[in-house]
């Protein structure tokens, strides 16, 4: 870059920090994917218990009829902001994290490819889920459902603040996903260690790739209708106008056509975590790697082809219907591979019980049962009857709560002493799985009945004597339960800080590169990038005798950690703070265009947005690590 | 030290040889490519609803779009050229045809502001009908885009910037030509941003600021010192191109969908 003074404003951040204020300052300028990773993981927990206590909310409303704990207004914000905030804010952040802490040390690098393009997704994140969270403060949450059908959420029926607020903040996360997206598939395709092709690629990168491709496809589609139905708010447009000739139905198909593909973006990053976890604790390798792989892929492409299931009871006719029944059903195949793949992997292996295990093993029953229960909505006469009712709310939290909450704690259990260099407490591991996995089923199961006989979602009460009651107080306990398990762990977290750092590189004697070095990793994480010539290399290179003799002596030496080593890291950078605060700050003044305010808030979001992405543009990170710069 | 270079040398150890930010904005691309298709498909979707006038027949001025369209195809020839004199090392040239490329954006800009300024006279706003809303949006964020692509290209000018203060005086009158030209994009009242203004002073600023750029853009011709875009900046100015190209395919299939195909585009017949 030529000697071009830009007017910084801010010091360039330095590497060392000191006291409270100067802590704060190194986070907000980190580009270290492993402190990203840390923040995603606290943030996205944090939302975990809002999102929680909006469920015990609803619990508790729901918990006898005609209570009159939530009023209906507030009951439908609870809701909506419980579901978009488990999504957005919840799975798919911590599925992050573990993207960001595990993708690099798997794949032996030393970052992802774009550092600061990592952090300014995370602050994206952090700042769009804060500004979805301001709702509360106006009194006016977001109550049209996490999937806002228009007209409902057209300005002349709900004519608030809270839908603009979804808008905005959805807007926001969608960006730091799409961010986050192209980052980590360059990371995949362009930073893999020499001989890591992609068929020795762990199935967790695998799966993240699949996850990614899916983000960055179905991201744009749900960027265009969140702008539609702002066009239409904010600015009059027609769009779902039916008296103009707008049609509400284009809102689910392009609704849907993002929402099916976000479903597998849910789920699959707990698949590629379970498929690191079994192998590990059944010391064998996984089986059938191809098939898991091949599934993975079939799972993502197919769930391009069966968003209308959502929509069985629209009115698309039988030809429409049929097609998407099928479709739908078809990818029950793939599935059903993976869950056959995961038990053979167990089968014969031998099997070390512990909490991680137990997460990974209760992941695949509940997503079994999880699936069998939406394999019963991929018939349309039988979808007729399921369809809005508490029937299909069991289905989704048994595949997302019990897929992929119980998949992603699996991968916490796994991963924590990699992360943290301590084991997490192995009774109340247990205890945690245990209360969590029963308050689940006694949360989720009644749900089944009360669906079948007809209770319909969404309803902030029902009339005594329609056969509920019971059901209802059962599933409102099972629900604090779950409360309690999540405590637990939350104890088992603060407790476990307080025992020494004595995990070792590789306390589960496992199979993948981050096993390699030490925990938690060095800044650089590998002092020298490792040379791989297997599919669960670090594996074969400590048991070389397992490799079938095609092990030429390679030596299991190559834990080289001395601190020596002087590796060029990416520069510090603030820029990518700023520039998500200015695109926050600019969507944020698209709330109420017709408050004079609004226009200061744009103008300074603008001015940050210009001097923030030209800074970024000029900054003079390591000059030679032409490879990690962005444009 | 050997082993420092020898460590770094890894670190950029490159799996399969394609630039990593290139692999980055083909991604972008391919990710764009869902954006564009789906404000597309919702344009196609409600072709033939509008329930009252003015229709796409009575309204579009095919000649006119035509005219415009070929200015945006020939800034692709001048970014081809531009990143060809780059990376064979002529820089003053490579800045240059960068510049001619950012000022025929902008061009084509200036006749969207005309265009979208003459439909709301003749009572076509988002407003109006369901050609209305899908056109103004469609063809709005794809004026986004080259807007976008126009500012990027200028940041060129400014990353080789020498200290000839003439040089700097006449690259911030481009600026000001370029701000011009978006302020009367901001002020065709399609949205009713800024209170309407009248037609002849939208169009008085917006053809100014095409003028002011031309003149710039000739003006450094004359005064250019050799210090352009350097040839290890090339792959800079490939992304750059990588995304302009993307944004003319992209109104290539706006044009065919929006102008030729729905020309005789009238009053729904099935009764609605």
């Amino acid at each position: 870059m030529t000697t071009l003074k830009y007017p910084t404003f801010i010091p360039r951040p330095k590497e060392e920090y000191s006291g409270f204020l100067g802590t704060i300052w190194s986070w907000i300028t980190t580009v270290d994917h492993k402190k990203i990773g840390t923040l995603y993981g606290i943030t996205a927990f944090i939302w975990f218990l809002v999102g929680g206590i909006e469920a015990l909310l609803i619990r508790l409303q729901l918990y006898a009829p005609e209570a009159k704990v939530l009023s209906p207004e507030v009951y439908n914000q609870v809701f909506t902001m419980h579901g978009t905030t488990m999504i957005f804010l919840v799975v798919m952040p911590l599925s992050a994290a573990f993207f960001n802490w595990i993708v690099p040390l798997q794949l032996g690098a030393r970052d992802v490819a774009f550092p600061r393009l990592n952090a300014f997704s995370y602050w994206t994140f952090l700042f769009g889920g804060i500004l979805l969270n301001l709702s509360w403060i106006f009194g006016e949450a977001p109550n049209a459902g996490w999937f806002a059908y228009a007209p409902n959420s057209s300005f002349p029926y709900n004519p608030g603040y809270g839908v603009t607020f979804w808008i905005i903040g959805l807007q926001a996360l969608g960006v730091a996903s799409l961010a986050a997206g192209f980052n980590f598939l360059a990371t995949i395709i362009n930073l893999r260690a020499p001989g890591m092709t992609f068929f020795k690629l762990p199935v967790f990168i695998w799966m993240t790739a699949v996850v990614n491709v899916l983000i960055v496809l179905a991201f744009p589609i749900i960027t265009v209708a969140l702008l539609q139905l702002m066009f239409d708010r904010q600015f009059g447009t027609n769009f779902f106008n039916a008296v103009q000739g707008g049609d509400p139905v284009m809102w689910q198909h392009l609704f849907w056509l993002f929402g099916h593909p976000e479903v597998y973006i849910l789920i699959l990053p707990a698949m590629g975590i379970v498929s690191e976890v079994l192998p590990t604790f059944s010391k064998k390798p996984l089986f059938g790697y191809s098939f898991i792989v091949f599934s993975g892929i079939g799972i993502g492409f197919l769930g391009w082809f069966v968003w209308s299931h959502h929509m069985f009871t629209v009115g698309l006719g039988p030809a429409a219907n049929s097609a998407f029944a099928i479709s739908t059903m078809l990818i029950a195949v793939p599935t059903g591979v993976k869950i056959f793949n995961w038990i053979a992997t167990l089968w014969g292996g031998s099997i070390r019980i512990n909490s991680s295990l137990l997460f990974s093993v209760g992941f695949i029953a509940m997503f079994v049962i999880g699936g069998l229960s939406g394999v019963t909505h991929a018939s349309p006469p039988s979808d007729a009857q399921q369809q809005d009712t508490y029937y299909v709310v069991a289905h989704f939290h048994y595949v997302l709560f019990g897929g992929a909450i119980l998949g992603l704690f699996s991968g916490i259990y796994f991963w924590w002493p990699k992360m943290t260099g301590r084991i997490l407490n192995e009774k109340l591991g247990v205890a945690h799985f245990l209360v969590t996995l029963i308050g689940f089923n006694v949360t989720f199961f009644p749900m089944h009945w009360l669906g079948m006989d007809g209770m319909p979602r969404r309803v902030f009460t029902y009339p005594e004597g329609m056969g509920w009651d019971l059901s209802n107080l059962i599933s409102t306990i099972g629900a604090f339960s779950i409360a309690l398990g999540t405590l637990i762990f939350i104890f088992n977290v603060f407790f476990s800080t307080r025992g020494p750092k004595n995990a070792g590189n590789d306390p589960w004697d496992a199979r993948t590169l981050e096993w390699t070095i030490s925990s938690p990793p060095p800044h650089y994480n590998f002092a020298e990038i490792p040379e791989v010539k297997y599919r669960d290399d670090f594996w074969f290179k400590k048991y070389p005798e397992l490799a079938h003799g095609e092990v030429s002596g390679a030596s299991a030496s190559e834990v080289n950690n001395d601190d020596d080593h002087h590796v060029e890291m990416p520069d510090l950078s603030y820029y990518p703070f700023f520039l998500s605060l200015s695109i926050v700050l600019i969507l944020g003044s698209l709330l109420d265009l017709s408050w004079n305010g609004s226009w200061y808030i744009a103008g300074v979001g603008i001015l940050m947005f210009v001097w923030s992405l030209l800074g970024w543009s000029f900054e003079p990170v390591n000059e030679e690590t032409s490879n990690q710069k962005d444009h | 030290m050997s082993e420092v270079i020898a460590a770094h040398d890894e670190a950029h150890h490159n799996s399969t040889g394609i630039d990593t930010r290139k692999l980055l904005m083909w991604l972008f691309l391919g990710s764009d490519c869902l954006f564009f298709g789906s404000f597309i498909a919702t344009y196609l979707v409600y072709r033939n609803r509008s329930l009252v006038g003015p229709y796409p027949s009575e309204i579009l001025d095919i000649p006119l779009t035509t005219i415009s369209t070929f200015v945006l195809l020939m800034s692709s020839l001048a970014m081809v050229l531009a990143l060809n004199y780059t990376q064979r090392d002529k820089p003053v040239a490579g800045r240059y045809w960068t510049l001619i490329t950012a000022c025929l954006g902008a061009i084509f800009l200036g006749f969207q502001v005309y265009e979208f300024n003459h439909f709301v006279n003749l009572g076509l706003t988002p407003k109006t009908n369901m050609f209305g809303t899908t056109f103004f949006v469609l063809t709005g964020f794809h004026g986004a885009h080259v807007t976008f692509g126009v500012l990027w290209l200028l940041t060129y000018a400014f990353s080789c910037l020498t200290t000839s203060l003439k040089e700097r005086a006449i690259l911030i009158l481009s600026i000001i030509g370029f701000l011009m030209i978006f302020f009367a994009v901001l002020m065709s009242d399609w949205l009713h941003v800024i209170p309407h203004v009248p037609f002849n002073t939208v169009m008085a600023i917006g053809g100014a600021g095409v003028l002011i750029l031309l003149i710039s853009l000739i003006l450094l011709r004359k005064t250019s010192t050799p210090k352009g875009i350097a040839v290890s900046q090339s792959m800079n100015l490939e992304l750059s191109g990588l995304y302009w190209h993307f944004v003319d395919i992209v109104w290539i299939v706006i044009f065919t969908i929006i102008y030729l195909v729905s020309a005789k585009d009238v009053a729904p017949i099935i009764g609605m």
